[in-house]
């Protein structure tokens, strides 16, 4: 097959087949960006949603959890911890956050532990929100159940 | 050894081979730590042993492709290296930059790392694989922009060719692609959204190239194929990495909060994606059937034609398994994703730089013909352990991987995180067990450079 290819066809095709993917590649980045803030909700992005997104990285909890489904796999998908260990309702997983954050490591041997990262109940509440605001993107029905 | 500045070569080999070393080791803590949650706690939590172990991924691999770029660059221009002191500075500056980094990982809780590195100016840490402090960020930069000056100066006063063409556009795209990680938006989503243009078109475009380059070099060099025919398989793969790799990008994008669109976008392109991988085994197999040498280093070869094949099963078929936006509704954040990046970083991008330093470290070494019999035959010996190690390991990742699938996400009788993690203690302890095949097949490896050679007759 590779026969009736010559080098210069083959050139062609990486310049105007790269150029060509790029171009849509771009075009597109224009119209997610545009897209994003209605998806996720950016009007809801309150100060208190990016304090908590701050300390969500400045503790590096990426590095166990994933979120949205990225991340590292060590530890349960947060996307969907507010629906999950607070019934969707707000007031019962800020005070599920604040007893778990504190409550932190566990004693159970040999249970994965989770690190206590002292955090204030004001922080803790930041992160709540951070949570509850990321459960609410629409990332086209993901995650497919509550088990994350 | 052609050129004299080509020696700068080694001492980029050489680490990077030692940071691989580290990099397994972290590995293997951390799957033990998987299957014993009490091991290493609260010394080293979980997030600091895997930030080291992929960091150091990272690093070595970038030290890799500057130790085979700056050994390929002088025989491909015909020129010394502009610049031989400038590219010790820059190593000697990365090692200092990535130790004090790693320790500081080790060391000091990462919240208070972010404090002491200047982050709140520039808020750039705490994603995945871009956890690096600011000054290690900015130093990134300036040792890859020193390292594209001085490849850059050589190839504009020497012969230009087509894989220096090709090896430069990838150098230059890793380091564009490098600046989205300073943009952080205070929207999770967008942040994600740039966060995949470094890590993305990284892997599956721009490295792609340097990794179609170092091949496509050692080909020539073992098997004396007519540079035009290997220049027009060298098009043929990176047209196929351009067109597949930069819409593939979408298939991150199905279920992160990006438009609908992507969903098409992403599985179409993506599930072209395993071409160029799949044309880089013919490409391999071709030359070395056609091969107008037989080069007294057949490690080289093997080391190349393993390239091809373990990058086309990790890259291109684990790839393939979860790109299809229905099929990564279920595997979207599972232990398949962890499978799927563990043979494909060390198929495509680790194996690539076991390639050139085979090819590259006995005539660093003076040793034109390659190393003695013996040695050889340990080389391949740590080759096969490495394979079927990483190859036991992501058949375990993956079975982890489809249990965690049935128990979280099929079904009604669902379980939780948790419990269904326990539930894969075993498949973790075989995956643990592989891992340890890994790293021994990395000290025979290692253990080959020291076999003598024999006396001259």
């Amino acid at each position: 097959m590779t026969e009736r290819i010559t080098k210069s066809m083959a050139k062609n095709i990486y310049y105007g087949g790269g150029t060509f993917a790029l171009l849509i590649f771009i075009a597109l980045t224009f119209d997610t960006v545009h897209q994003i803030p209605k998806r996720s909700n950016q009007q809801n992005m309150t100060e208190s949603v990016v304090a908590g997104k701050k300390l969500w990285e400045k503790n590096d909890c990426v590095g166990c959890h994933t979120i949205v489904g990225e991340g590292a796999y060590y530890a349960p998908e947060l996307m969907n911890v507010f629906q999950r260990r607070g019934a969707s309702d707000e007031t019962t997983f800020k005070a599920y956050m604040q007893g778990w954050m504190a409550a932190q490591p566990l004693s159970t041997p040999n249970r994965r532990k989770m690190p206590q990262f002292h955090l204030t109940p004001a922080e803790v509440d930041n992160l709540s929100d951070f949570l509850i605001w990321t459960s609410k993107v629409n990332a086209n029905d993901w995650p497919p159940t509550i088990e994350g | 050894m052609k050129y004299t500045s080509q020696a700068v070569a080694k001492p980029y080999f050489i680490f990077a081979l030692i940071l691989l070393a580290g990099e397994i080791l972290f590995g293997l803590l951390m799957g033990i730590q998987y299957i014993w949650g009490d091991f290493l706690f609260p010394l080293i939590p979980f997030n600091v042993l895997r930030m080291v172990h992929t960091n150091l991924l990272i690093v070595l691999l970038l030290f890799g492709f500057m130790g085979a770029t700056y050994y390929l660059v002088p025989e491909e221009t015909e020129s010394e290296l502009w610049s031989p002191k400038l590219a010790m500075i820059t190593f000697w500056i990365f090692v200092v930059a990535g130790v004090l980094t790693i320790l500081g990982y080790l060391f000091v809780p990462y919240a208070t790392l972010t404090e002491l590195t200047f982050n709140n100016l520039l808020p750039t840490m705490g994603r995945e694989f871009l956890e690096q402090p600011l000054p290690t960020k900015v130093g990134i930069v300036l040792v890859v922009l020193s390292y594209l000056l001085n490849v850059s100066m050589t190839v504009l006063k020497g012969r230009k060719t087509v894989i220096t063409t090709v090896l430069l556009t990838g150098l230059l795209g890793l380091a564009v692609f490098f600046l989205f990680a300073f943009y952080v938006p205070d929207n999770l989503i967008m942040d994600k959204f740039f966060w995949w243009f470094t890590v993305h078109l990284w892997v599956e475009a721009t490295w792609e190239l340097i990794l179609g380059a170092i091949l496509a070099f050692v080909l020539i060099k073992v098997t004396g194929v007519d540079r035009e025919h290997i220049d027009k398989w060298l098009y043929l793969i990176i047209a196929m990495t351009m067109v597949s790799g930069i819409l593939g990008t979408g298939h991150h994008f199905f279920y992160m909060g990006a438009p609908e669109y992507w969903l098409w976008i992403g599985s179409i392109s993506s599930a072209v994606e395993p071409l160029p991988f799949l044309l880089m085994i013919l490409f391999a197999f071709t030359m070395a059937r056609d091969r107008k040498i037989k080069h007294d280093n057949e490690m080289a070869l093997t080391w190349a034609k393993g390239t091809a094949v373990m990058g086309f099963l990790g890259a291109g078929v684990w790839g393939f398994f979860h790109t299809l936006a229905p099929v990564n509704m279920y595997t979207h954040g599972t232990q398949l994703t962890a499978a799927h990046g563990h043979l494909s970083f060390y198929g495509a991008y680790v194996m690539i730089i076991f390639t050139m330093i085979s090819y590259a470290m006995p005539i660093l070494r003076g040793r034109p013909h390659g190393n003695c019999a013996k040695a050889q035959k340990v080389e391949l010996v740590s080759f096969w352990m490495l394979n079927i190690g990483m190859l036991g390991l992501t058949l375990a990742l993956s079975a982890a991987g489809i249990v965690q699938i049935m128990d979280q996400r099929v079904g009604t009788h669902l379980i939780g995180f948790m419990e269904s993690q326990e539930s894969i203690n075993g498949i973790y302890m075989v995956r643990a067990a592989f891992g340890v095949l890994v790293f021994t097949g990395l000290l025979t490896y290692f253990y080959s450079f020291f076999v003598k050679e024999p006396a001259k007759a």
